[in-house]
């Protein structure tokens, strides 16, 4: 399972009991919406508009919060990363 | 009758690797524009050069931001200039996680760790930051601390000086005559500035850019000319990763074989200075290249991750050096 709502989305630190069971409604790379509302041509088809966030995710950590489509304060480490929602919380690499 | 490029590879042996003398930029732009066929050839002259000036020791370094973000210059490549819809938010790195992250590159066996700020030159508080952060890694870190912070007065390098900072970065970024076209709100000319004074002070010199912001090859032998006019201690080798939200966040990637045909030029240009993998390898040249970079003239690698972006793991290219047999130069060979 790839979907949306299965990416890594790091490790939540101070919500994690309220945020465990939510499902990722924005993009945390590109800020974009993963729900049915912002369908595109390219979904109707069966493409994951996504799929390029993906992959780029390899190499970059989150800038936006997949619930509420914050900008995180993000800071990159030389072994990992931390990024912070003011509304969420923390997580880390 | 020798080709061309039998010609150009014969000239950058003659010179480079037989008087350890950086080829002039008509040799260097030949060598830019050598034919896919003879690029192995290039890479193995651009290793012998290496092996022979500057020895099979890797320098191994991790870098960190300890100001990312909201930068006032517009660099045009750049995710962390405060002028572009970048996503990249501005946050300062505390003094503990500045220690934790000196001692994750050390972990590595790294013997320099670049401490870097976005921001056009340094303020009172970025400083005093410094001052405190520079004497937190020391009472716990062994390594030699470098910064980058940009544009410097005469102050702040003697600052630097007296702080025992090892190595100061200020990258030309491009070309001269490229320049404009990259950043706007500085020159070059006040980045090297700063530079002159870095070297005159006694640091150590780190001075480099990134290849594909839209340079002509012309440009880009121009531009591992002037580097060779500096003659800088390092040579960081950056390959542009577009950043979403940049005026380059659509721009291609180079491709692999010009960025291997640009790294045998830069060590050719450049054959005693440590020249350094930095941003971009990943993409630009995947695992398989970064092993040909590594044999054709590369002699240091940035390790982990990158200000804004991630990279390798360390391990796997620790790994890759010791498959290779290329030593990490020790702390005791680099004071």
């Amino acid at each position: 399972m790839t979907g949306p709502g299965s990416r890594d989305l790091g490790r939540l630190h101070p919500l994690e009991g309220a945020q465990a069971s939510k499902i990722a409604a924005f993009c945390d790379r590109c800020g974009g919406d993963l729900t049915a509302a912002d369908l595109t041509a390219a979904d109707l088809t069966g493409a994951d508009p996504h799929s390029a966030c993906r992959s780029a995710r390899a190499l970059e950590p989150p800038r936006f919060c997949p619930y509420c489509r914050r900008r995180m304060k993000v800071q990159v480490l030389p072994a990992g990363w931390r990024a912070v929602c003011t509304e969420h919380g923390e997580r880390s690499s | 009758m020798p080709s061309l490029s039998d010609s150009a590879l014969a000239t950058a042996a003659a010179r480079a690797l037989e008087t350890g003398t950086g080829l002039a930029e008509p040799d260097v732009l030949a060598v830019l524009r050598l034919p896919d066929e003879e690029l192995p050839a290039a890479l193995e002259l651009a290793h012998q050069v290496r092996m022979r000036w500057c020895g099979p020791e890797v320098e191994v370094e991790g870098i960190v931001s300890v100001k990312t973000g909201g930068c006032p210059e517009d660099c045009h490549f750049c995710s962390q200039s405060g002028l572009f819809t970048s996503p990249v938010r501005a946050v300062w790195l505390d003094i503990p996680a500045l220690v934790e992250a000196a001692r994750q590159t050390a972990a590595t066996g790294a013997t320099e760790f670049c401490i870097v700020a976005a921001v056009r030159g340094p303020d009172a508080r970025l400083m005093a930051q410094l001052r405190d952060g520079v004497a937190a890694i020391r009472a716990e870190v062994d390594i030699n601390i470098a910064a980058s912070l940009g544009m410097l007065t005469r102050a702040q390098v003697d600052e630097l000086v007296a702080l025992g900072i090892h190595r100061y970065n200020h990258n030309l970024e491009t070309a001269r005559s490229f320049f404009p076209q990259v950043v706007t709100t500085h020159t070059w000319d006040e980045r090297f500035d700063t530079l002159r004074m870095v070297r005159d002070s006694g640091m150590e010199v780190c001075c480099g850019g990134i290849l594909g912001l839209g340079e002509s090859l012309e440009q880009r032998a121009e531009f591992a000319v002037q580097l060779a006019a500096l003659a800088p201690d390092e040579v960081p080798l950056n390959f542009l990763n577009p950043r979403p939200g940049t005026p380059l966040g659509e721009a291609a990637l180079v491709d692999p074989r010009d960025a291997l045909r640009a790294i045998a030029a830069f060590r050719l240009a450049l054959p005693r200075t440590i020249l350094r993998y930095a941003g971009g390898r990943e993409i630009t040249l995947g695992d398989l290249g970064t092993r040909d970079g590594l044999l054709g003239g590369i002699n240091a690698v940035i390790v982990g991750n990158y200000l804004t972006t991630l990279g390798r793991s360390p391990a796997d290219d620790l790994a890759l050096l010791d498959d290779l047999k290329m030593p990490v130069k020790a702390l005791s060979a680099t004071l």
